[in-house]
């Protein structure tokens, strides 16, 4: 008797437990969402223009100085010409390519070192140090052994941001849940399997926090090595903005600013958002979120 | 004397076995004799375990012998410190005794966790797939650059190994599936562990234990951090699926009624170092329930006995 109910209940237990669960999310329900997380910001970046506004009003430097709307059609204008974006593109070049060098070299290191104690040992404290280390010391460094060319950028850019993404790593299969890395080896996960289908998965969250970290210290770098490293013929962000302050050009550099704050921002919301997938997905968010 | 009470006698030390008890002693001695003749799954024989060296040495186990036969399930009590999960971890061979020997000759052995301990980035059927995949991994040998050239060269009729490949898959799946339906989570194969429920989880990671075609299933308070209704549920469950297949179970738990609801033995340990004490023998006889008077009685003399082994420790 008890044996026949006993799927029965046990399946009428499992719907009580995980409950009729969440109605789908409506429309109008998400165009709220979107709101909720849009006015802050504008409100903001309202407030930086009107604090800027102000100090225009003063007549602080004015001969430098301009106000938010000047500055703002300055951009806009510069926004109809080919230049903006061409300058945009070669420094978004040698970020995409810079990254991805950081990104192959910082995680081959991270494995690396996370499996070798030995090494780990003679450079885990040197990672932390370069990571700590500002990258634009290296410029010079960088000048006199590529020469000011894109090489010495790169060069910047990798040192970078490779320690943060290898720390990332690094301390992602530091933090593998003993519990389940004696599930694996039960289940007989070895060596690269181990690797592959346990450490590696839960070492993802740590790793994209590296990765994130290590995005904004590329961009720094580059911006940095953009500044001091004059190439001839090829225009980037930063030697344009290099040119403005020289020209005491206030609108121009100011935009450019604006420029690198915004492509900044949208690459750190892209990690952003990855982050939160992962974390959703393995159920590290609350639900309200 | 009622039949009850004379199932319920434990043998113990043959001091304390009455003389109208001899009978069914003996009979007890017997089967046993014959469980060992027929080859123990799992054989602990004088295993100890000393953590640390030098001054600061700790005896975790002392002379440990029991055995599990073919089937059998076999409860382990003990109050903390007794060594439990050091005992686990010795039968499951992720640790070495100090001394003794660990018997489990050709059997495959699969350990459960009080947590699930489940793949939290993958899904319920994903998280058993991997057991799967990493069973036939070990049956198909040791990874050498051997069979790595091997396998690669399969890959030149392109064609050929991708059809073995899409079997394969679809044999993993079909498997993934009827053991999701052994736990009667059929419709949950998709939902990510942090989706479900405590015994739910639980019992996936039942299915992946099963996953693993062990012969012989460790389980270290698999049940304990779960509500008494769920438990008890899965106290029906496990042991269907225990009657299902030859299934050799090591139970370790702190649940006296728990112990005496499931075991055909349980073993009591002593604590610090972790001794075999006492033996009770529960002949098979239909279903027990968790309320019934014979695993009352049962549970009641375990916590005697355990009383006893800690009040040691009090002075």
């Amino acid at each position: 008797m008890a044996t026949r109910l006993l799927p029965s209940a046990i399946t009428g237990l499992d719907n009580l437990e995980l409950g009729p669960g969440r109605p789908a999310a409506e429309r109008g329900r998400l165009a709220s969402k979107a709101w909720a997380a849009l006015w802050p910001k504008l409100l903001a970046i309202a407030l930086v223009l009107a604090v800027w506004e102000l100090v225009h009003l003063t007549g602080w430097k004015s001969y430098v100085l301009k106000g938010p709307g000047t500055v703002l059609a300055r951009l806009w204008q510069q926004m109809q010409h080919v230049a903006l974006w061409q300058v945009i593109e070669v420094t978004l070049k040698s970020a995409v390519v810079g990254y991805s060098l950081a990104l192959l070299i910082g995680s081959v290191i991270g494995v690396l070192v996370a499996r070798i104690p030995p090494l780990r040992a003679a450079v885990g404290s040197i990672i932390t140090g370069l990571q700590t280390m500002p990258s634009i010391a290296w410029v010079p460094f960088a000048i006199i052994i590529f020469g000011e060319n894109s090489s010495a950028i790169l060069f910047v850019v990798v040192l970078g941001a490779a320690p943060s993404i290898a720390n990332g790593l690094i301390s992602g299969v530091d933090y593998t849940p003993p519990l389940l890395l004696r599930a694996g080896r039960t289940m007989g996960l070895r060596g690269f399997s181990l690797y592959r289908y346990l450490v590696l998965p839960a070492s993802l969250p740590a790793y994209v926090a590296g990765m994130k970290q290590g995005w904004a210290f590329a961009w720094r770098s580059l911006m940095a090595g953009e500044l001091v490293v004059q190439i001839i013929g090829q225009f980037s962000i930063g030697q344009q903005l290099d040119i403005d302050q020289q020209n005491l050009d206030f609108a121009g550099a100011t935009s450019m600013i604006i420029v690198i704050l915004v492509i900044g921002i949208v690459v750190d919301t892209l990690f952003t958002k990855a982050d939160l997938a992962l974390r959703r997905r393995r159920g590290l968010l609350d639900n309200a979120v | 004397m009622s039949l009850a009470d004379r199932q319920l006698a434990a043998p113990g030390p043959p001091a304390l076995a009455g003389s109208r008890l001899a009978v069914v002693q003996d009979q007890r001695a017997r089967d046993a004799e014959a469980a060992e003749a027929a080859e123990a799954a799992l054989e602990l024989i004088d295993v100890s375990k000393v953590y640390g060296s030098g001054g600061g040495t700790l005896l975790a186990l002392d002379k440990v012998s029991l055995s599990v036969a073919p089937g059998e399930f076999v409860c382990l009590i003990g109050a903390s410190g007794c060594g439990k999960s050091t005992l686990l971890n010795l039968a499951a061979g992720l640790d070495t005794p100090t001394s003794g020997q660990v018997r489990a000759d050709g059997q495959r052995v699969a350990l459960m966790f009080q947590e699930p301990a489940l793949f939290p980035w993958l899904t319920a059927a994903k998280n058993i797939e991997i057991a799967l995949r990493a069973r036939d991994a070990e049956r198909s040998g040791p990874a050498t650059w051997l069979t790595g050239m091997r396998k690669a060269w399969a890959w030149r009729n392109l064609r050929a190994a991708l059809r073995a490949r899409s079997t394969r898959k679809a044999q993993v799946r079909a498997r993934t599936a009827e053991l999701l339906g052994t736990v009667h989570l059929g419709g949950f194969g998709g939902k990510r562990p942090h989706e479900l429920s405590g015994g739910m989880r639980q019992r996936v990671a039942l299915a992946r234990a099963l996953a693993q075609d062990a012969d012989v299933l460790l389980m270290d308070e698999p049940f304990g951090a779960l509500d008494a209704m769920t438990r008890d549920l899965l106290h029906e469950e496990l042991e269907r699926i225990c009657g299902e297949r030859t299934l050799s179970v090591l139970f370790v738990t702190h649940n006296v009624r728990e112990a005496a609801r499931l075991g055909d033995r349980v073993i009591v340990l002593s604590s610090r170092p972790g001794r075999v004490i006492e033996e009770y023998t529960v002949p098979r006889q239909g279903q027990r329930r968790i309320d019934s008077a014979q695993v009352a009685e049962l549970a009641a003399k375990m916590t005697d006995r355990l009383r006893e082994e800690m009040s040691r420790h009090g002075n």
